[in-house]
């Protein structure tokens, strides 16, 4: 590496942190402010850099965070209007906006796929596998587990 | 014609650890964590921005691909760090070298120029590495 390498290192370290300090603190309300705070930076400097760096601004990639956050609990089945406040929304209505914009679909609408999907992968998993790994499978394991229809 | 790569594996030591490893570090999004009777288990990821690209994290299985010494034979050499699977691809070297770093992650090879572009070389929890490069700006 470059000194001049080393020179950008010690000042992405910075924004590095400041980006793990969002992902740790995502569910807490935050705003760019207290990250640039953390990151010791100007906020003005600490959000053209952010940008520079993750293509989205820190408060950008905090809603990003917390929408993939939900994405995760619905998943397990925890109630809608418990993910929003799990993951860091105040509001119902702006939680479902948000996450209708990023993932085109609402919370609930999301959660039903998902755990249809889950369901399917439980009752016949072999429809997921590849047919060749499924294949073998079958002959290694003497398994009673129904191929997929 | 063969149009697409659309599954790779990845022989993992412990598939609980390698999970933690490509999702909770990587930040690779979970496909498919199907349980297939008592013992197997088929756990793909996808990279962040390749929904259509599953790796598979594949146990080294006694029953299935492997004989029993022929598995600990793999266990050992996965182990040792003697595969390397590919290259990832990041937007921003140093950002990402940092991060994983803080995150613990053990890079066998430093960021550094080559002829090639801004490259490292990362390792996964059981020993498989990966080439980190930069996309050419």
């Amino acid at each position: 590496m470059s000194e001049q390498e080393f020179q950008k290192l010690y000042l992405y370290r910075r924004i590095v942190q400041a980006k793990l300090f969002i992902d740790t603190h995502s569910a807490e309300s935050i705003d760019a402010g207290d990250i640039a705070d953390e990151a010791c930076y100007s906020k003005y400097h600490f959000i053209r850099t952010f940008k520079s760096i993750y293509g989205k601004t820190p408060h950008q990639y905090l809603i990003a965070v917390r929408i993939e956050r939900a994405r995760a609990l619905l998943e397990t089945g925890m109630p809608v209007t418990e993910v929003c406040l799990s993951v860091g929304f105040d509001s119902l209505g702006s939680f479902t906006g948000l996450f209708k914009r990023r993932t085109g679909l609402t919370p609930s609408a999301y959660q039903r796929d998902k755990l249809a999907r889950t369901r399917q992968i439980a009752a016949a998993p072999l429809a997921f596998v590849p047919g060749c790994f499924a294949a073998m499978y079958v002959r290694t394991q003497n398994s009673n587990i129904r191929e997929a229809s | 014609m063969i149009t697409k790569l659309n599954h790779a594996s990845i022989f993992v030591l412990d598939q609980d650890s390698a999970y933690d490893f490509y999702v909770n570090k990587l930040g690779f999004k979970v496909n498919t964590d199907a349980q297939m009777g008592p013992k197997g288990r088929w756990l793909t990821v996808n990279p962040p921005e390749q929904p259509d690209l599953e790796l598979t994290l594949m146990a080294i299985d006694e029953k299935m691909m492997f004989d029993k010494d022929s598995a600990a034979k793999m266990r050992e050499l996965v182990a040792a760090g003697t595969f390397g699977f590919g290259t990832f691809l990041c937007d921003d070297m140093l950002a990402t070298y940092e991060e994983l770093k803080a995150k613990g992650v053990h890079f066998k090879k430093e960021p550094t120029h080559e002829f090639y572009g801004f490259s490292a070389v990362l390792q996964d929890d059981s020993g498989n590495w990966f080439s980190l490069s930069e996309r050419p700006k």
